[in-house]
């Protein structure tokens, strides 16, 4: 079987797909890359409430089902496979993954991002231990038992409401005093009895014996520390991360012009700084990072991808 | 793969000779049920030499919070009813899981 692709498209998140979904309708043939389970991000949520036209109820696993289904259905190819490495300097881009190497007319990066850190002491130790970056992993644990939610956008807020769905006591902490979540959600927040605000505060360390036990919280205003630990009768407590998100844009450092925090720099037209290869969602440089601006993304790189493939190689 | 319950983890696992495997999974996790096919695949590949389990921790909070386990996907491997070594949340690779297997396996 041939290696060489129209266009292979890196990550399968919204905006992967929907670049997939877009290419291989205009008859390219297209190749999807994924490292993971298809879905990216999204997939770890558990209410999508703002994608137009989703039906009731949609939450990130079922839009990634569908779009996953309609990227079948127009006969785009999909591997689990990771990439190690790209050469974008001929005019087939060449893309190494775990398995083999492929080559390609155009290629979009659409590799998306990863749940920032807070870089305190003790968290990494923690993860998995009572520090979480998904709630719809481990919410599950916190049933009746105390959790912090850290983070003041519409993540952080949304999956407050959520976890309060588990925990008997949810604490919002938020390093400014006021939100910058859309007004809903804030509202929603604010009526919820279970959910209490810590504003002006950020997580200082995490300590625990194995697991999470015990949390320090500077206000950013009075330099003053707080310790919470965990109520002797749960022996634990839990700590949800959601202060945004990092590019998984590290493979891409030597070839694409990225910005200073690591976003791949496109124009409007989803074109990097090399011809024929494109970006879209998450990993590039924009001011809104959601399902429906990544797959908007995936949209224009995929018709661009054409026009590219068109007048570059007819 | 033997499918654990707060009855038989004692059994199965905490009392049992040997390398025992346990992945600890739930069904609202999408990277728990991502990694499941290729656990069920080295269930096959190391068959007779680890014993491969998995435990929906929905059906058993307590018991996982007692394991120290808080997250999902983790996977830990247990020799003679002690914890050996554990991989949790995203370096609960393929890849890792199969070193963390074949460094057991000496």
């Amino acid at each position: 079987m041939s290696n060489i692709y129209d266009v292979v498209i890196i990550g399968a998140g919204p905006a992967g797909l929907a670049a997939g979904i877009y290419a291989a309708r205009a008859k390219l043939s297209t190749l999807i890359l994924e490292k993971d389970s298809p879905g990216g991000q999204i997939v770890i949520t558990e209410e999508v409430a703002n994608y137009p036209g989703s039906v009731e109820n949609a939450t990130g696993p079922s839009l990634v089902a569908r779009m996953l289904e309609q990227c079948r259905e127009f006969g785009a190819e999909q591997k689990k496979e990771a990439v190690i490495s790209v050469d974008f300097s001929g005019k087939l881009k060449k893309i190494t993954s775990s398995a083999a190497t492929y080559e390609a007319k155009a290629v979009i990066v659409a590799a998306g991002a990863i749940p920032r850190k807070i870089c305190c002491p003790g968290e990494n130790d923690l993860v998995g231990k009572g520090v979480s970056y998904c709630a719809t992993c481990d919410a599950d644990f916190f049933t009746d038992l105390e959790v912090f939610c850290i983070g003041g956008g519409d993540t952080a807020l949304e999956e407050a409401l959520y976890l309060s769905k588990f925990a008997r006591k949810v604490s919002i902490v938020h390093r400014r005093n006021e939100f910058r979540a859309a007004k809903s959600i804030v509202d929603k927040v604010l009526k919820n009895p279970k959910i209490s605000i810590i504003y002006d505060s950020v997580v200082e360390e995490l300590k625990g014996d194995g697991i999470l036990e015990s949390l320090s919280l500077r206000n950013v205003k009075t330099n003053e520390l707080t310790e919470y630990k965990a109520a002797e009768c749960d022996g634990t407590f839990g700590c949800f991360v959601f202060i945004g998100s990092l590019p998984h844009s590290e493979l891409f450092k030597d070839s694409l012009k990225l910005s200073d925090d690591g976003y791949i720099c496109t124009d409007e037209d989803m074109k990097t700084n090399i011809p024929g290869v494109f970006a879209a969602g998450d990993i590039r440089v924009k001011s809104l990072r959601q399902v429906v601006t990544a797959a908007a993304d995936g949209a224009i790189a995929a018709v661009q991808a054409d026009k590219y493939i068109e007048t570059a190689f007819n | 793969m033997i499918v654990l319950d707060k009855d038989n983890f004692e059994t199965e696992v905490l009392k049992a000779d040997g390398l025992v495997l346990v992945d600890y999974w739930s069904e609202s996790c999408v990277p728990c049920k991502a990694l499941l096919p290729d656990i069920e695949e080295m269930a096959k590949t190391y068959k007779g030499k680890i014993k491969f389990c998995k435990l929906d921790v929905t059906t058993a909070r307590r018991l996982a919070i007692s394991q120290k386990v808080l997250g999902l996907p983790t996977i830990t491997l247990y020799k003679s009813g002690e914890k050996l070594s554990e991989l949790s949340k995203d370096d609960a690779s393929k890849d890792s899981i199969h070193n963390m297997i074949k460094s057991a396996l000496g």
